[in-house]
């Protein structure tokens, strides 16, 4: 049995909205609303979900970047919700994190060099000065850049030049597990496929874990043991990427992998379109959060939220889902209440009838 | 001949792209070369070196007198003149020459300028950072003070702080000091409340940094440059509300020939002796605008 490297527990991560005449708080912003999940050690688990749904918030939390409001993170047996800011200070060199944009991650003020021994002088990792010099070499050439632009400012790199700077920042303090948050989103596709063949081969080599935020689909099959599909806060699905992707079961999982477009004109590709926008999490919607945008949605679905467990016995048994459903629609049984592949045309039509 | 193979030498040697270029020095070119282009800010940066100069030369002069001449000395057989050879300036009302005074009073008038804002520079600049960093309660009683005290038109809360303290030089300073501290405690705020947000501060936050080394190597340096602008812009000023002050007596006390206060002498003779308030007064104007 792999060793658990990471195990969250009912994270709730409440933003406060001030207002009012004394700055008081009226509400709460719910980024992340109580979730649970574990990440083995050397495994790489990606979290995906539109924009907004708490991906970034969650990785912030589990670094404690943020304060969670709730719940419980256990980082290799420790709680790192319970630690003091100095015990936290010598842990954090245990994790790191790789941001995703690589211009405003980088002090422009700074040469690599100073960045470099900067992180390694927080955490005291190298004798002197000239072992972390020597070692600054060392990792620059592990990330792919060469020792003489070690004296250079970040502006005078290209963005991957500038990822791989960031990388060999997160790399410098020896961590454990690496939180890429939409780590490759800012680069172009080329430079991508590069910095994602590095952190595999990083991976490998400094037996690291990551735990890998994004939103792109394709990037994630490529490079993730295991997916966590968060909508609203919430944590929709959760399985093995093959798994995942073969035979989602959440209709949101669904129609967000319909979305990943097909590299052949020819084929016809059978997108499922959502109706309306995300829900505010302010004030999200009772139940199951999807309901509003769900064309299986039923008043079971309004009033109570489904709980994430293991529905069909057959397939993978990591495989979670949280939906009432999802066995039904997979045989058939529950039908959609409208048709999903032409919300497009139907949306015209509307728009006819209003304009008439 | 020999010209024309040393043109050649320089052209295939370029020092500067071989030798290995200290950054900061590197920097200083840019800065330097970018000011080269600016003809306007070029002749403004001589001048004030100049007037920097002159103004030393002055305040020694007043210890040392080289030029043997005391400025406070009064020769009413001599009074309100007009400029001549013997008198540059010409002389005032108690036959003081105007020129020597001018040269005398300007390390006090420019010392003024200048200590005010860098007073107001190193307290304002702290209160700023402070307050943007750690927000909530300790950024509302900071910005509340300062809301105060920029309720007050800067001039008006001078004269409230000079009559509090007493006139005088270091009171002078102190009051100008008070009256631009909100203005730096504002923009600092604002420009440390952008900087935080960074993702390279939290990427030094997960690395375990405190927060003195996250104020002092990350936020202060990138919020250098609204700092620098305004404390020039408001040296400017400074000497300007300072020779104020004086002008309404409030400031420098008679004899000390600082500028405003002659200002005030001269008025009272400005329809039969005009250059009396000519010459301080344009010189306060005159050293203001090379800033």
């Amino acid at each position: 049995m792999t060793n658990k490297l990471l195990d969250v527990n009912g994270l709730k991560q409440y933003f406060p909205i001030k207002g009012g005449f004394f700055g008081r708080t009226v509400n709460h912003v719910k980024a992340v609303d109580d979730i649970s999940f574990h990440i083995n050690e050397g495994e790489t688990v990606a979290i995906v979900g539109e924009s907004g749904c708490g991906k970034s918030t969650t990785g912030r939390a589990v670094l404690r970047l943020d304060e969670p409001t709730e719940g419980s993170v256990i980082f290799d047996g420790q709680e790192i919700t319970a630690l003091s800011k100095s015990e936290l200070r010598n842990i954090r060199s245990e994790m790191q994190i790789i941001f995703q944009d690589p211009y405003a991650s980088l002090n422009p003020r700074q040469t690599v060099k100073t960045i470099l021994m900067e992180a390694m002088e927080i955490q005291k990792i190298g004798k002197s000065k000239k072992e972390r010099t020597e070692r600054v070499i060392e990792l620059m050439e592990t990330v792919g850049l060469q020792r003489h632009q070690m004296n250079r400012y970040p502006h005078e790199f290209s963005g991957g030049q500038r990822q791989r700077i960031g990388i060999a920042r997160a790399l410098s303090v020896d961590p454990k597990l690496i939180i890429a948050d939409e780590a490759v989103s800012a680069l172009d596709v080329s430079i991508q496929a590069q910095v994602l063949n590095l952190m595999k081969k990083l991976q490998r080599e400094m037996k690291l874990t990551y735990m890998f935020i994004s939103h792109d689909l394709g990037v994630v099959r490529h490079i993730s043991d295991r997916i966590i599909v968060m909508y609203l806060g919430k944590i929709v699905e959760m399985g093995d990427t093959k798994s995942i992707f073969e035979k989602p079961q959440h209709p949101y999982t669904k129609a967000l992998l319909s979305a990943i477009p097909v590299p052949d004109p020819k084929k016809k590709s059978n997108r499922i379109f959502l109706r309306g926008d995300v829900p505010s999490p302010i004030d999200p919607p009772t139940g199951c959060r999807f309901h509003t945008r769900c064309p299986f949605a039923t008043d079971l679905c309004r009033t109570t939220e489904p709980t994430l467990e293991r529905k069909d016995k057959e397939i993978d048994e990591n495989h979670e889902v949280a939906c009432h459903y999802a066995l039904d629609i997979e045989r058939g049984i529950h039908k959609a209440q409208y048709e999903m592949h032409n919300a497009r045309e139907v949306l015209d039509d509307e728009d006819e009838v209003i304009e008439a | 001949m020999s010209n024309i193979e040393e043109s050649k030498f320089e052209v295939q040697v370029d020092p500067v792209s071989i030798a290995p270029v200290n950054p900061r020095l590197k920097n200083f070119k840019d800065f330097y070369g970018r000011l080269r282009k600016n003809k306007a800010a070029l002749v403004g940066l001589y001048v004030l070196i100049i007037l920097f100069f002159i103004s030393i030369f002055g305040y020694l002069d007043t210890i040392f007198g080289f030029t043997g001449v005391n400025s406070n000395a009064t020769n009413l057989a001599e009074k309100l003149q007009k400029p001549s050879a013997e008198h540059w300036f010409g002389t005032d009302h108690l036959g003081r020459d105007i020129f020597y005074r001018v040269l005398h009073g300007m390390y006090i008038t420019l010392g003024v300028g200048f200590t005010a804002t860098f007073l107001a520079a190193i307290v304002g600049v702290p209160l700023g950072i402070i307050s943007g960093y750690y927000g909530g309660i300790i950024d509302t009683i900071i910005m509340r003070i300062m809301d105060v005290l920029l309720a007050f038109p800067g001039i008006l809360l001078a004269l409230a702080i000079v009559s509090v303290l007493g006139g005088s030089t270091f009171n002078v300073t102190i009051a100008i000091a008070i009256g631009a501290l909100p203005q730096f405690a504002r923009i600092v705020r604002g420009s440390t409340l952008t900087t935080k947000n960074l993702e390279y501060i939290d990427a030094i936050k997960a690395l375990g940094a405190r927060d003195g080394k996250i104020i002092f190597q990350h936020i202060l340096p990138n919020i250098m440059s609204p700092i620098i602008v305004n404390t020039t812009l408001f040296i400017a000023t400074a000497i300007l509300s300072a020779a104020g002050l004086s002008f309404l007596g409030l400031g420098v006390q008679p004899p000390t020939p600082e500028w405003g206060a002659m200002l005030n002498d001269g008025r009272n003779y400005m329809y039969q002796a005009g250059h009396i308030t000519f010459f301080p007064r344009y010189d306060d104007r005159y050293c203001c605008s090379c800033i």
